[in-house]
């Protein structure tokens, strides 16, 4: 069996770039900062919504309000591996209701995720409008489901292995990715 | 986690920190407009009640509900039961119509371990109280009820007073309690103390003020007069005064000690009308965390794959 290569495709500065390229986006699709409520998906995606609300408060001067949204209860593959762990949720006092909610994953993969986080939500209220917010879109969906603001788009083969580091989780911003027989044991790719 | 919860003693650290930290999701639920979990959709739950039971019997029907399960509540009153099925007909009943966890409260002691033990059943078992031995879910949702208001519970002391001997409460908390690295204290009296008490992790008195002024939490017991059919004390004043937990005593305590009763109360028996109503006690905050953490069981023992599975499936 060959060493799994591992190669990286975003380095710190790359995410940096990606994420406030991402904030002016967002701000100009929805035409300034009102209403809107940045939510992340555990574990990864919680950082990077925080990392986007400042960055947006950074341009406007105006506090985006952030947030945690916790998907596992939703997943559909629930019943198919031991119990998993619940993350936290943390939704601002404020509610869901008439927000523009941008969902922020590290990962866009199949996109099963994304329907559990849509489910999710809309348990919680009814958002003027959801959007999608990846920092890494992998190809590969098994939904119709697309991202809006995508950081990078990285064409993959299912046997590799996309790793995301963010600093605040893993003490290191960097996007990797990984080929070899490594990738499917881990199981860490979405 | 494991399969069953049948007793308090068989859930290691990690397990009930697990469970805890779990119960403390599942609580800000209760904030949210809809109620209601998607997690165990299509999974049968029986409440099979061999005893009379208020809180724990209404808590686990709300937990599963909550968590989108199908409950079925079965008291032995007016069920076959009266006629006299056996446990194993009961199960086996249950089984054949699918049921994928059995909440069972006995009056016999080690009911659930037998139901669990002898294959009649494929479902999870958890024991929601049998006879004189345990109430593991009791033991969690206090554990939590305190962690809640103390932190961390190592090397916090909880005095546990009354009627120990027939308490399955306080067995399943002693052992519990232990676990998550708390100092235990036993007060009642020598007659309402087990035989064999040595052997529990914790420590016992028979003086409730000079254990209770050095408490984080006080965990008053219901004298349980329907399992007494001898005299294990003089008088009802008598126990009242030595064991009962009144305003003199209340005052005694440090300013951050919990006051915590499993319920249901002799008021004026262990606890006193204004200490059961007063500030510290966290009493009926105890009946709203039962859901919480009954929740958290449900979802660690019934969410993922029956099959243990010894290598992850490749995740698409």
């Amino acid at each position: 069996m060959p060493a799994p290569a591992a190669r990286v495709v975003l380095d710190e500065r790359d995410i940096a770039r990606a994420l406030t390229r991402i904030s002016h986006e967002i701000l100009e699709r929805n035409r300034g900062p009102a209403d809107l409520l940045v939510l992340g998906i555990p574990t990864r995606g919680v950082p990077l919504a925080r990392r986007l609300a400042a960055r947006i408060d950074e341009v406007e001067g105006t506090v985006v309000p952030s947030g945690a949204l916790d998907v596992t209860m939703y997943r559909d593959d629930l019943r198919l591996r031991p119990a998993r762990t619940l993350e936290h949720t943390d939704i601002p006092h404020a509610g869901v209701d008439g927000k523009t909610v941008i969902l922020v994953d590290d990962v866009l993969f199949s996109g099963r995720t994304i329907r559990a986080a849509l489910d999710a939500l809309n348990n919680l209220g009814r958002p003027r409008a959801v959007r999608l917010a990846v920092l890494v879109d992998r190809g590969h969906r098994e939904l119709p489901i697309r991202a809006d603001f995508v950081g990078k788009n990285l064409p993959t083969s299912l046997t590799e292995e996309v790793r995301v580091s963010v600093a605040e989780v893993d003490g290191h911003d960097e996007v990797l990715i990984a080929t070899g027989s490594v990738a499917a044991a881990t199981g860490e790719a979405r | 986690m494991r399969r069953h919860l049948l007793s308090a003693g068989d859930l290691s650290r990690e397990d009930a920190v697990l469970v805890l930290d779990t119960a403390e999701e599942m609580r800000s639920l209760a904030d949210r407009p809809i109620k209601k979990l998607p997690a165990l959709r299509g999974r049968t739950v029986v409440n099979l009640f061999f005893e009379d039971s208020t809180r724990t019997r209404i808590s686990f029907e709300a937990a599963a509900k909550r968590l989108s399960a199908d409950v079925i509540n079965f008291a032995a009153k007016g069920s076959s039961v009266s006629k006299g099925e056996s446990l194993k007909d009961t199960a086996l009943t249950l089984q054949a119509m699918g049921a994928d966890a059995i909440v069972v409260r006995h009056h016999s002691s080690g009911a659930p371990h037998r139901l669990a033990s002898a294959q009649w059943t494929h479902g999870s078992v958890i024991n929601a109280g049998d006879g004189t031995h345990e109430h593991p879910t009791q033991a969690l949702l206090d554990a939590f009820t305190m962690r809640r208001h103390l932190g961390d519970l190592e090397g916090r002391r909880v005095t546990i007073v009354g009627d120990v001997l027939h308490s399955r409460v306080a067995r399943s908390n002693a052992l519990l309690l232990s676990t998550l690295g708390a100092e235990v204290t036993l007060v009642g009296p020598p007659t309402l103390l087990p035989v064999g008490v040595a052997s529990w992790p914790v420590h016992t008195s028979y003086d409730l003020d000079s254990s209770i002024v050095k408490s984080d939490a006080v965990m008053m017991l219901r004298v349980q007069r329907e399992r007494m059919n001898e005299s294990f004390f003089p008088s009802a004043r008598e126990y009242s005064r030595r064991y009962g937990l009144d305003t003199r005593r209340m005052a005694l305590l440090p300013d951050h000690t919990l006051v915590l009763h499993p319920g249901p109360m002799n008021r004026g028996m262990e606890i006193s009308a204004d200490v059961a109503d007063s500030t510290r006690s966290v009493i009926v905050e105890q009946v709203s965390n039962g859901v919480a953490v009954r929740m958290a069981v449900l979802y660690l023992l019934l969410s993922g794959s029956n099959v243990p599975i010894e290598t992850p499936v490749g995740e698409s």
